[in-house]
């Protein structure tokens, strides 16, 4: 029996999961249209390589990556390319981004696909790059491509983790994923072990997943996997963070701004998994993923559903009911609202709740921090919730980085407790954004100093070189015209008292100057990719913030 | 719609749930004063309670904060009720309401209302009333039994009201200083402490009634601690730092020094480590400082008791020890996750 860890804090919210796991995952229905967004991953965005009224098969890819980090993105089924152009998307923000409308021609036909009977055989530089081609990213929310996940630098890691934990309430993607096709999932994750040279590999599933536990352990034994062990973990949100699974499975604490892979581990989510294993053994690239419809629907189910399916046209096969007030993406504790119930499914897609007053009522108005601590008992980070609201509260900003701010991973558990139903969460959210954008501010205001103070230099260059060069010319002019003189010797200029201040004063200045270019802003200096697209997703959020609270102040008279 | 932003759903546990659990935690306790002092002390809480919600009213109405979610908070119920069991049963009305009406206006509600005040605004009650009117702070009521004369209930009312009492009784005869304050009296008349502790007023561990009472708000405090409504830290560091001080001084010197169970069992020990020390509003966040808190009032409580002026050190040593907290909780920020030097 292996010693599992404990992280700190940690909830219980109702799981809200047996309405939606007790029927197998069902092929959704070929919708009228697929709205597929360029820019489904973490990285840069994909660039169209089809026109509007090409046809194209599945599997076609129709984005391709841009750049180092980045990720192709395909056809989801045979049909007609519509039109390429802005749309709203799966984000909170209601901002339009660039989108591919595709109209299937019903025949879901596949383009030829490159399959492989040995993966053993091919380099692992040709693996990464099927797995780039193929649109291959971590499906467990995050996105990021997994061929930029599959390195080993120096062969330190250890230990490969699979994430089935799921700890988010309503979701079952993972473990309908886990019960059905555990045996690919396991092909899968001895591919990447391969290409991280892991030891071994650690599959975590919460125990109240007793079915996906079973069927991935007899996978284990059917498969002859050595040195891989399927855990089950306790069941407490947020027990599937990354970093939270990792700490209950290995002990190792993976602190805010480090690499897992620095300490020996790396962490993929068992959908991931899968497709990989889809993309190298069969070619397929992703165009579909699970996806669980529930809430307030007669028929709460799990979907293999077209990236690019309408949210609306998936939810009606569940038969939605009266009072929808919009559909959540992700679980109720870390989620995001819907602009539209029209947007495509994205591949961070794992679940659609249609929402309504009555399963997430009207939240009760905020009364005042009581510093009950609630917060810091939940909260996995181990930080202390309510002295973090009273800095954000106040915009005490600073106070709210040394008393680490952004190693909140935004699980929402302390919003969760509050007995004062404040939402702490946002303030975070808030602080954070504002702390980037005064950063940003100042990394801007530093260019703008740099640029005023090179074009001063420049003009005193040049004013000088004019001066210069005239006094040469008169010079020449007057040696044309006089005999030669004897050189004086030119006075040696430490000697004379001013210029050795002149001399004094600009080492200083320039020291001052090194000193002022050595302090960056931590935050905002060398971003981890994955950190740029949270930015970019707070920055929305904030945008959407703004435009919420201007339609306020105008409702109001 | 629970909003636009997760998460969207949250636990049905609020302010005024945890502050009704507290209150009811601490009926065992009155239950057992009733039995034994007769209900005058209910008079005070109502008298509490009342004075409570209506300053709570008019200074939510002059900073024009919402009524109703305030007023349901319960929180002003809970000083109400922790002042009046910490002042004699058989105050004056105009003791109790000036007392509450100070708690609630001004170390409460001036300071910025619930959440913000510094001081635990009971004991700020009551350290204004032991100061202004010490003698009517040390008029308590002798338990059932012991008093020569037993005063029926609307005797009680009687002298709370119109401050008179039935013909020929003097105070003296139905009211005595707390067995804490006649301990130390005693001491500096020179009394043996054996002597004194077998004076009719003394029972098992400390005070007769008195202990029991303190009792009832044991089994109340167990009862936080089995909702987890309270930590384990601020009772046991108080109760500890608390029995290891007393009993230091006992073994020293027994004939000057009561037994630490003397301590726990008497004044306001009980009600303070469970009700009074454990305000959160007024208490340390973090785990070490809850525990450097409650050790550092128990410190002072003791200190007070037995080498101060006033009967009972609880009060004075909750509200300077209050005045730390900032310090304590800087200082004793607990390292966050990741970031701790052990790693397996």
């Amino acid at each position: 029996m292996r010693t599992l860890y404990k992280f700190h804090g940690g909830v219980h919210p109702p799981t809200n999961k047996t309405q939606s796991n007790l029927t197998p995952i069902a092929q959704a229905a070929l919708p009228s249209k697929l709205l597929i967004p360029l820019h489904q991953h973490v990285g840069s965005s994909a660039k169209p390589v089809v026109e509007v009224g090409e046809y194209v098969l599945k599997g076609q890819r129709i984005g391709r990556p841009e750049g180092h980090l980045s990720s192709a993105v395909h056809a989801s089924t045979s049909g007609t390319i519509a039109a390429i152009d802005m749309q709203r998307v799966a984000h909170p923000s209601g901002i339009p981004d660039l989108c591919i409308t595709l109209i299937p021609d019903g025949l879901d036909e596949w383009i030829a696909l490159d399959t492989c009977d040995d993966w053993t055989t091919l380099s692992h530089t040709d693996l990464r790059h099927r797995l780039r081609e193929a649109g291959v990213v971590g499906l467990g929310g995050a996105v990021f491509p997994s061929d930029m996940k599959l390195y080993s630098h120096k062969h330190k890691i250890k230990t490969l983790v699979l994430n089935g934990a799921e700890c988010e309430p309503y979701i079952t993607c993972d473990d309908m994923l886990m019960r059905e096709r555990a045996g690919e999932i396991l092909q899968g994750a001895e591919m990447m072990r391969a290409l991280l040279y892991a030891e071994e590999v650690l599959i975590g599933i919460e125990d109240n997943k007793p079915e996906a536990i079973a069927a991935m352990k007899s996978a284990v034994v059917a498969g002859n996997h050595q040195r891989m062990e399927v855990i089950a973990v306790p069941t407490v949100y947020p027990g599937g963070g990354a970093k939270q699974l990792i700490r209950v499975l290995t002990g190792i604490e993976v602190a805010a701004g480090v690499r897992s892979t620095n300490m020996g581990v790396q962490c993929f989510n068992v959908g991931t998994a899968y497709s990989a294993w889809r993309a190298i053994r069969f070619g397929e690239p992703l165009v579909s993923r699970i996806v669980t419809v529930t809430g307030n629907v007669s028929r709460p189910q799990n979907y293999d559903a077209l990236i690019g399916t309408p949210m609306d046209e998936l939810v009606a096969q569940s038969g939605q009911l009266p009072g929808t007030t919009g559909y959540i993406m992700g679980g109720p504790m870390m989620g995001v609202l819907m602009p539209s119930r029209q947007v495509g499914v994205i591949k961070a897609a794992n679940c659609i709740i249609a929402s309504s007053d009555k399963l997430f009522p009207t939240a009760k108005p905020a009364l005042p921090c009581i510093r009950c601590t609630r917060c810091a008992d939940v909260c996995p980070s181990e930080l202390q919730p309510q002295e973090l609201y009273w800095f954000s509260k106040a915009k005490n900003f600073d106070k709210a980085e040394d008393y680490h701010l952004f190693d909140c991973i935004e699980c929402g558990a302390c919003s969760y407790v509050c007995p004062s139903n404040i939402p702490l969460v946002q303030y975070y959210r808030f602080a954070k954004s504002e702390i980037w954008a005064r950063e940003a501010g100042k990394k801007a205001a530093d260019a703008a100093r740099e640029r005023h103070e090179y074009r001063e230099s420049r003009i005193e260059r040049e004013k000088r070189e004019k001066t210069e060069k005239l006094a040469a010319k008169e010079k020449a002019a007057q040696a044309a015209k006089t005999p030669l003189q004897p050189v004086v010797a030119a006075a040696n200029p430490d000697a004379d008292p001013e210029n050795t201040m002149q001399l004094k004063i600009q080492t200083a200045i320039d020291r001052a100057k090194e000193q002022a270019a050595a302090i960056k802003p931590k935050n905002v200096e060398q971003l981890t990719p994955q950190q740029q697209a949270e930015i970019n997703d707070i920055e929305a959020r904030r945008a959407r913030i703004r435009e919420l609270a201007k339609d306020n102040t105008d409702a109001q008279p | 719609m629970s909003g636009f932003f997760s998460p969207f759903i949250t636990k049905p546990v609020s302010v005024s749930q945890i502050m009704l659990h507290v209150l009811l935690a601490l009926i065992p306790g009155i239950a057992i004063y009733v039995w034994f002092y007769g209900p005058a002390i209910l008079i005070s809480l109502t008298l509490a309670s009342i004075t409570a919600l209506v300053i709570e009213a008019l200074m939510l109405k002059i900073q024009n904060k919402p009524l109703a979610p305030y007023l349901k908070d319960n929180s002003a119920l809970l000083t109400a009720w922790l002042l009046a069991l910490s002042i004699p049963p058989l105050a004056p009305w105009w003791l109790v309401v000036v007392g509450t009406a100070f708690a609630i206006s001004i170390s409460k509600h001036l300071y910025g209302g619930l959440g913000n005040n510094p001081f635990n605004p009971a004991m700020i009650g009551y350290a204004v009333l032991i100061i202004s009117f010490p003698s009517h702070m040390t008029h308590w009521l002798t338990p059932h039994g012991l008093a020569e004369i037993p005063l029926s209930f609307p005797d009680q009312l009687n002298y709370i009201f119109h401050g008179m009492l039935p013909d020929g009784v003097r105070l003296d005869a139905v009211t005595m200083a707390t067995p804490l304050d006649t301990l130390k009296t005693q001491l500096h008349l020179n009394t043996q402490l054996k002597d004194i502790l077998e004076m009719p007023i003394y029972g098992r561990m400390a005070g007769i009634g008195s202990e029991w009472v303190a009792t009832g708000f044991l089994l109340g405090g167990i009862y936080l601690l089995a909702k987890r409504l309270i930590s384990w830290h601020i009772p046991a560091a108080f109760l500890g730092t608390l029995f290891i001080t007393s009993g230091l001084f006992h073994l020293l010197d027994p004939s000057h020094h009561v037994a630490p169970l003397f301590h726990w069992f008497s004044g306001a020990a009980m009600l303070g480590a469970f009700f009074i020390l454990t305000d959160p509003v007024t208490s340390p966040t973090t785990p070490r400082g809850k525990l450097i808190f409650a050790a550092g009032a128990g410190l002072l409580t003791y200190l007070i008791r037995s080498f101060g002026g006033f009967p009972d050190g609880m009060a004075f040593a909750t509200l300077l020890m209050n005045i730390c907290v900032p310090l304590i909780d800087a200082w004793t920020q607990p390292k966050v996750f990741g970031k701790k030097e052990k790693q397996p």
